[in-house]
């Protein structure tokens, strides 16, 4: 009975793997997604190019396939670092994508009317952009980015495929030994709802607070 | 020629942007050339690191000149779009029973819907996935390979899938709905002739964009060993013992596969934006119907 609750404690671990991914890859994300979003609408072309592909990119391919390409075929090509490291850049640059879509569409919700009249009244474009734009612009991301920061945390199970050890592994194994699925996977499954309820009041409480009061 | 290069240039950016004057116009052209320079090294560089490991070597890339490794690929994709399709139409069903579940008036169904949704969404995929691989045949149930992928997979895309309809549904003008009601169809009737059509037209671009997720979600079918597009590939380095080119070209199959999906649900996306709003106050002037558009 003893190593039973050993072996429940090992869940922490793997908990605090798969929260370690989450932070990581989330600040990452969201930093990355910030200048592909700033590049999606910047005025030059070739950077607006580069961003779209980048964005196609990575919303059209697998993340699945992604981790195995960098887990076990880009060692061949002399791209090697550690398991852990290698999965949260994948996760980073996978979601970065996804967070500047985000931005990008936030910006477009700001309606045109408000940066016409933001020029009229003779802010220059950083002003506008630091005073009218982005604040709005904000305020419609929050949830989207919640969402994207939702689909992170449950994506994170899958580096368990490529052999990081995290949450999803750990349930799986002391399953294994074990043999009580119904009790292992129902307590994986509640930690990662857990997770995702977490994120989710955190970004209603930050729309919340930036709500406009008319 | 310059003035409407400059003219077609600022058009798509005009949102945001002034128009620029001389000196901004050359910062913009210095900006362009550094900004290719450093893309430039960086696919350079990326190539040269490639091309020191020996992984550009045409022998490496060859038996994807082959047919035969295309047909053998050919049958995972297949696989891929085997499985997409039947989690789709399971989901979609099972979606709209959640979706209207939501919506009822019943206290209790929609209580139960909204617990659904809530935990189908919050639970990861892989997670029920191994329950199902490793949990459920110590229990004594064993289901078919494809069903251990597809029964996880319709719990949690059935959950969006509801929301999606749940969205465009009560994003209805609710005269519609009145409206039919007061002509005499029955809410079933409602609900089928005049509700759902509309509704499904305008969350189209959102259905399509989850079937795209949906689809780069079957390569768990290399978890279940079940033969999609990524399975096969791990097959195929085993029998080539090519990780490289072979992982790189599925990627592609993959980005051209979901790509053309994801550009076709933009282009609906776009002709739904365009389609005029229905005018509630009726035109006056026929002359002012050019400048409404």
């Amino acid at each position: 009975m003893n190593a039973f609750f050993e072996d429940f404690g090992s869940l922490a671990d793997g908990l605090g793997m798969t929260l370690l991914m989450l932070l990581a890859a989330g600040v990452g994300s969201i930093v990355v997604g910030a200048l592909v979003a700033v590049a999606r609408i910047s005025p030059l072309r070739i950077l607006r190019g580069a961003a779209f592909v980048y964005v196609q990119f990575f919303i059209n391919v697998p993340l699945l396939a992604l981790l195995i390409l960098a887990v076990f075929a880009l060692p061949a090509a002399g791209f090697i670092l550690p398991i852990v490291p290698t999965a949260i850049i994948v996760l980073t640059t996978y979601e970065s994508a996804y967070v500047a879509e985000a931005l990008r569409s936030g910006v477009n919700t700001v309606p045109q009317g408000q940066i016409e009249a933001a020029r009229a009244l003779g802010l220059t474009f950083s002003q506008s952009l630091r005073l009218v734009i982005v604040p709005q612009a904000f305020r419609a991301v929050v949830q989207p980015l919640g969402n994207i920061m939702i689909a992170l945390a449950l994506n994170t199970s899958l580096t368990a495929v490529v052999g990081v050890v995290e949450l999803t592994a750990h349930v799986n194994k002391v399953n294994l030994v074990y043999a009580q699925p119904v009790l292992f996977y129902t307590t994986g499954g509640l930690v990662y709802m857990g997770i995702a309820l977490i994120i989710g009041l955190l970004a209603g409480r930050l729309e919340r607070k930036l709500a406009i009061v008319r | 020629m310059k003035t409407r290069n400059t003219a077609r240039a600022a058009n798509s950016i005009v949102r945001i942007y002034d128009e620029p004057g001389p000196k901004t116009r050359r910062n913009m052209q210095i900006g362009s050339a550094v900004s290719m320079l450093a893309l430039g090294a960086l696919v350079i560089a990326g190539t040269a690191q490639f091309a020191a490991h020996g992984q550009l070597d045409p022998a490496k890339w060859a038996p994807f000149l082959s047919g035969a490794v295309w047909i053998y690929l050919g049958a995972g994709l297949l696989g891929t779009l085997q499985s997409a399709a039947v989690v789709a139409v399971l989901g979609g069903i099972l979606g709209l029973f959640l979706a209207f579940g939501r919506m009822s008036r019943s206290k209790p169904i929609r209580w139960i819907s909204s617990l659904y949704v809530e935990v189908a969404r919050t639970v990861p995929v892989l997670l029920l996935i191994y329950l199902m691989l490793f949990g459920l045949p110590q229990l004594g149930i064993n289901a078919p390979t494809l069903w251990k992928m597809a029964i996880p997979l319709t719990f949690t895309t059935s959950a969006v899938f509801a929301e999606i309809l749940r969205a465009g549904i009560t994003n209805l003008p609710s005269g519609q709905l009145e409206a039919a009601l007061s002509l005499g169809l029955s809410r079933g009737q409602a609900m089928r002739f005049i509700i759902l059509p509309q509704a499904a037209r305008n969350v189209s671009p959102s259905l399509l964009t989850q079937f795209v997720s949906l689809l780069k979600d079957t390569t768990l079918g290399y978890i279940v060993a079940y033969t999609d597009l990524l399975y096969r590939a791990q097959l195929l380095t085993a029998y080539l013992n090519q990780l490289i080119p072979t992982y790189i070209v599925i990627t592609l199959v993959y980005l051209a596969v979901s790509g053309s999906l994801t550009a076709l649900a933009t282009h609906l996306q776009k002709r739904l934006d365009r389609k005029p709003v229905p005018a509630v106050v009726p035109a006056v002037l026929p002359a002012l119907e050019h400048s409404a558009r």
